[in-house]
């Protein structure tokens, strides 16, 4: 079953991290996710950047309005995701709950995966 | 979430809008800041123990303004203190106050907060040190390392600041329109100061870090001004300058040229969002100094070797900000650019007349000495460069022009043998 770890957090709290913070926590969740990845669970992983960097597309309109922001003004931010591939719900929380551990504040969304398409980028290439 | 540094960043992050909205509330800074510090303290004690509340921000508003407000009862009726449980039982009035918090004053309380330490009676470095103390919480310690002066000296620099501050009468309602562009254009003239006394400092660790608050800064402001492009411009200026600190000095301190870092040290996260932001700023239609001044970053950024660089359009955009904004500074920029696409003769003769009012400034000299060196015309390349050396800001400024002097030597020793 695959599912979707989606990352919320307080974006004005975590680039209030200072670096050696910052790099702690990533440190931390490098190991959840190299264990992850031996075990063969691991799929594609991401970090954003701050919503003040993102653009979004209102279809509310015809032809659609482009907004400078994030789609929603909320105080926790999608901050990146985890695909990981695990048996159950019951895995896929222990998997966030290694998460939560190594990375304070926010919530984790554990949302199943409906259909995944692999990069293809190489492909495009050959 | 109990951990320190949770908490640490949390109250950092908070501060901004929390002190901003208790300075609306009494309307004076040292009690807003009093009432920020009693809540802080109370935060390290309570959330440990209770966990974080639901709104950190809301709950230090509402728990500053009890504390300060305890605190004048006291003073004049030497009334009790209510029991600590009341006051960190929150719940519901948190929810209501959040509610509100997502108003209008959100965002006049934060530029509001910021504006104050930009009186233009301040000298630039009473408004760094200003800004850095309120609005970022910085210890007066930290900012006296970082200017190398006393701390004593320091807090005095800053409560005098802070005196005239309080004399300046900053109207406290909700700004005009007008206003609010007025102030936010003096609030982002502010954030690059503070930006570029970290990034002048060459290598010093303590003000380094300057550079990082004016972004975290910019990027503060920028969430309350999603739409306005110079305010993306000036962020994306500054993450595309900053991703380059890695690479500006080598192991010794010394200055590393543009042309001569290792590219591979750049921050490639701080210059996507960088230009993520310029593309934004773009669409707007609405040029400004900052965004030319990013799009000049990005055009560095985007080259990915030194060779690569578009001198063309640098000279182009460099065009484009001396009709924004004349100065000296900017034509000598442009000149470094021009130097490149039409050679050194013409960059040399772009930066003459610039003598009267550049001949204090240190890297006019070493622009013209290495224009002058491009030349052939060693004697008059060394004179430029005794004068830089003689205005360098920092040792690695004048290391850096000592290496162009040790080359000429060197040369002509050559030479003569």
């Amino acid at each position: 079953m695959q599912y979707a770890i989606l990352c919320y957090n307080d974006e004005d709290v975590v680039w209030s991290w200072s670096q050696e913070e910052d790099k702690a926590v990533m440190d931390r969740l490098a190991v959840v996710g190299e264990r992850l990845t031996k075990a063969g669970k691991l799929g594609t992983s991401l970090r954003l950047l701050p919503t003040t960097a993102a653009t979004t597309l209102r279809k509310t309109q015809e032809p659609p309005l482009v907004i400078d922001g994030p789609f929603a003004e909320t105080k926790e931010q999608l901050l990146g995701f985890y695909l990981i591939d695990v048996a159950d719900l019951e895995e896929a929380l222990s998997v966030a709950r290694e998460l939560a551990a190594a990375n304070p504040g926010g919530a984790y969304e554990i949302r199943p995966v409906a259909l995944f398409n692999p990069d293809r980028r190489a492909q495009a290439a050959s | 979430m109990s951990d320190p540094a949770w908490i640490n960043a949390a109250l950092t992050a908070a501060r901004p809008q929390a002190l901003g909205a208790l300075l609306r509330y009494f309307r004076d800074l040292d009690t807003a800041e009093e009432a920020f510090q009693d809540a802080c303290l109370r935060a390290l004690k309570t959330w440990p123990v209770n966990g974080p509340p639901r709104d950190p921000r809301a709950w230090l508003i509402m728990v500053g303004r009890n504390a300060a407000l305890d605190g004048v009862r006291r003073r004049t009726r030497q009334t009790e203190l209510p029991p600590e449980e009341t006051i960190s039982d929150l719940d519901d009035t948190e929810e209501a106050l959040a509610e509100r918090l997502d108003g209008a004053h959100y965002r006049d309380d934060i530029l509001r907060l910021l504006f104050i330490c930009c009186h233009p009676d301040l000298p630039d470095t009473q408004q760094i040190a200003l800004a850095l103390r309120i609005v970022c919480g910085l210890t007066v310690p930290q900012i006296a390392k970082a200017f190398l002066v006393s701390e004593a000296a320091m807090e005095q620099r800053i409560t005098r600041a802070k005196g005239r501050v309080a004399q300046a009468d900053v109207p406290y309602g909700a700004p005009s329109a007008v206003e609010r562009s007025e102030r936010l254009a003096a609030v982002a003239a502010m954030i690059y100061l503070v930006f570029n006394a970290g990034y002048s400092a060459g290598n010093n660790p303590a003000r380094g870090e300057f550079c990082g608050e004016a972004i975290r800064l910019a990027r503060l402001l920028l969430r309350l001004f999603q739409t306005e492009p110079e305010i993306m411009g000036l962020t994306a200026l500054m993450l595309l300058q900053h991703a380059r600190a890695d690479a500006r000095f080598d192991e010794n301190g010394g200055i590393v040229l543009l042309e001569d870092q290792d590219r591979s040290k750049w921050d490639g996260k701080l210059i996507a969002e960088g230009l993520a932001l310029i593309d934004k700023a773009v669409r707007a239609q609405r040029p400004g100094p900052y965004q030319v001044q990013a799009a000049l970053a990005a055009l560095h950024a985007r080259a990915a070797r030194a060779e690569d660089t578009d001198w063309a359009n640098i000279d182009a955009l460099y065009g484009v900000l001396e009709r924004m904004q004349p100065s000296p500074v900017v034509t000598l920029n442009r000149a470094v650019a021009v130097a490149k696409v039409r050679g050194p003769a013409e960059a040399l003769a772009m930066v003459e007349p610039l003598a009267d009012r550049l001949g204090g400034y240190f890297h006019f000299h070493g622009a013209r000495g290495a224009f002058l060196l491009q030349l052939g015309r060693a004697q008059e390349a060394h004179t430029a460069f005794d004068r830089a050396i003689a205005l360098a800001g920092t040792p690695a400024e004048a290391a850096h022009i000592r290496m162009h002097l040790d080359r000429l030597i060197r040369e002509n020793v050559e030479r003569a043998g």
